[in-house]
């Protein structure tokens, strides 16, 4: 339903997306998940067609966005990073003006400014210009003006971004309570919102393509592997080194003084790590599981220590 | 056309609850009322004096000693007053980033530009409108000839038209109305004040700078003359600034 394929766009020297591809299928939520200035609103703005890649497509339902740009521009609803609304309007107002921009017919307009109004928990403030609402509700405006021509795909770029955590946990289960209808594309730099709403996520870093998939692939490929953390008072490279002569031991990697060992997934070495430390007399101050998650994953990744 | 009207009804919106339009309109009046009673007053005194002389008698005309001043002073105060109107027509959509909501709906470039167009262009109208009521006292009081003065105002129609074609065109350079504004003046300044240099230059340079001013194509239509290389020549700055403006939003896309 949303695909981009081979991406790539540069701003002069600067590149901000590289060789990027992915795709979204109908009826699922999708998180795009990176670090600030990873390239997340950039390939937004590519996937809607508000900017033109370097190199790549992206497509809407099945339009090219930019050799079919009205029929895929017409079952897409965005919510771009910076709010698109006019100050000087009333909540219903700009509705109704996004609703004919969007292609609803005149006779429905009403209906659908009144449903998204609805959804949004707009009511209260739906005559009030929108420049004196809160930020909250201008936020829930932006989500409305998205969804108000009913659109296939919707593409919100940090939906939750600058809403208090009672708003935060609203909007969200809003986002997942339109999954099915809609095929939606999130961006958020904050790992719960993906975790919580998402049933894949992409996770790009400096433009990169870093890790992409469904939730539990991702969950279960990185769960291939156990391991523990070690902590020895000497010899740590030694220790490493002895420890990679016990059968099963998959890797073992130095780190801030830190061992990390993993082997396959239904061994349990554990016994005979040890075992070996204190024989060697390498002096085990500690060992811990390592916690193999999603999290774990993307703090690898954006701490620039991706291997995976 | 319909997405033209969509957009041409928001800008008026915004024009009149703003209330840009209301303030322009007014401030248009008041300031042309003041130059159509001065040059009444003067209009009156020279044609008792001139009354005294049988030659000088045949040569006293309304048209000529009311209504081609008045629509010189028009066509400069239009100068003055239309880039306060268009300035914020395309800047005003990139500086609150309402541009991503417009780009990305289905709704094409030239018609998101015809809809800003036309909506200056109403309220021009409207500019225009409310000082035709000043020659309800022309009429009452004298005898003017109505198609010169038809013209002067289809006139002055057109050269606020080539102002606001060019004034959308700065708009859309910037995200700072004030910037657009002034760039505005000055181009418009610039074009009205060319021909001076025709004074200096010979031959081809000469026609071709006489040819680009304002004034030039303006004062023949002030005195009833309907030529259709002036309306041409307007046309052709509407034209070109929604050519540039069209051509400006699409590069800006591509960087």
């Amino acid at each position: 339903m949303i695909a981009i394929e081979h991406v790539t766009k540069r701003y002069g020297d600067l590149t901000a997306v590289r060789d990027l591809s992915f795709k979204v299928d109908k009826g699922k939520i999708w998180g795009l998940l990176g670090p600030n200035a990873a390239g997340k609103t950039t390939t937004m703005r590519i996937l809607t067609g508000f900017l033109p890649a370097t190199e790549g497509k992206s497509s809407i339902g099945n339009f090219d966005v930019f050799e079919q740009p009205n029929e895929a521009k017409k079952i897409l609803g965005y919510l771009p990073e910076i709010l698109p609304l006019y100050p000087d309007m009333t909540v219903t107002e700009y509705l109704n003006f996004v609703a004919a921009i969007k292609k609803v017919p005149a006779v429905k307009r009403r209906e659908a400014v009144g449903k998204a109004v609805k959804i949004t928990g707009l009511e209260s403030v739906k005559g009030r210009l929108i420049e004196n609402i809160s930020r909250g509700f201008k936020q829930r405006v932006g989500i409305a003006q998205a969804l108000v021509h009913d659109p296939l795909v919707l593409i919100l770029d940090e939906p939750t971004i600058g809403l208090d955590p009672a708003q935060i946990i609203e909007i969200r289960s809003l986002i997942k309570s339109l999954r099915g209808e809609h095929t939606i594309i999130l961006s958020t730099h904050i790992l719960p919102e993906v975790t919580q709403t998402c049933d894949g996520v992409v996770i790009i870093n400096e433009g990169r393509l870093m890790a992409s998939g469904s939730l539990e692939d991702l969950t279960s490929s990185i769960q291939r592997k156990e391991g523990v953390i070690v902590n020895v008072r000497k010899d740590g490279p030694e220790a490493a080194a002895e420890i990679k002569k016990i059968t099963g031991v998959d890797k073992v990697g130095v780190a801030d003084g830190e061992l990390k060992v993993e082997w396959n997934l239904g061994l349990d070495l554990r016994d005979d790590i040890v075992h070996l430390l204190v024989e060697k007399r390498f002096g085990l101050l500690e060992m811990r599981p390592m916690a193999m998650n999603i999290e774990d994953l993307y703090l690898k990744i954006i701490s620039g220590g991706g291997d995976q | 056309m319909k997405n033209v009207w969509i957009i041409a009804r928001k800008e008026l919106r915004t024009y009149f609850t703003a209330p840009i339009a209301y303030v322009v309109i007014i401030v248009f009046s008041v300031i042309i009322g003041f130059f159509f009673w001065s040059i009444l007053m003067w209009f009156n005194n020279q044609s008792m004096q001139m009354a005294q002389n049988q030659y000088y008698y045949s040569q006293i005309n309304i048209n000529q000693m009311v209504y081609q001043p008045l629509f010189n002073n028009m066509s400069l105060i239009l100068l003055f007053m239309l880039p306060g109107l268009t300035m914020r027509l395309f800047s005003e959509e990139k500086k609150i980033g309402t541009e991503e909501l417009l780009f990305t709906s289905p709704i094409s470039v030239w018609q998101i530009l015809f809809g800003k167009f036309v909506a200056a262009l109403f309220v021009l109208l409207g500019m225009l409108g409310l000082t035709a009521i000043l020659s309800v006292f022309a009429f009452l009081y004298g005898n003017p000839e109505v198609v010169p003065i038809l013209i002067g105002y289809f006139g002055l129609f057109l050269i606020g038209a080539a102002f606001i074609a060019i004034g959308i065109f700065f708009s859309s350079l910037t995200k700072n109305q004030t910037i657009a504004a002034e760039l505005t003046f000055g181009a418009l300044l610039f074009f009205w004040v060319i021909n001076w240099a025709s004074n200096f230059a010979e031959g081809f340079w000469k026609d071709v700078l006489n040819y680009l001013s304002f004034f030039q194509h303006f004062n023949n239509m002030t005195l009833g003359i309907l030529d259709t290389i002036d309306v041409i020549y307007y046309l052709s700055f509407v034209i070109l600034g929604l050519f540039l403006t069209h051509w400006v939003i699409q590069s800006r896309w591509r960087r």
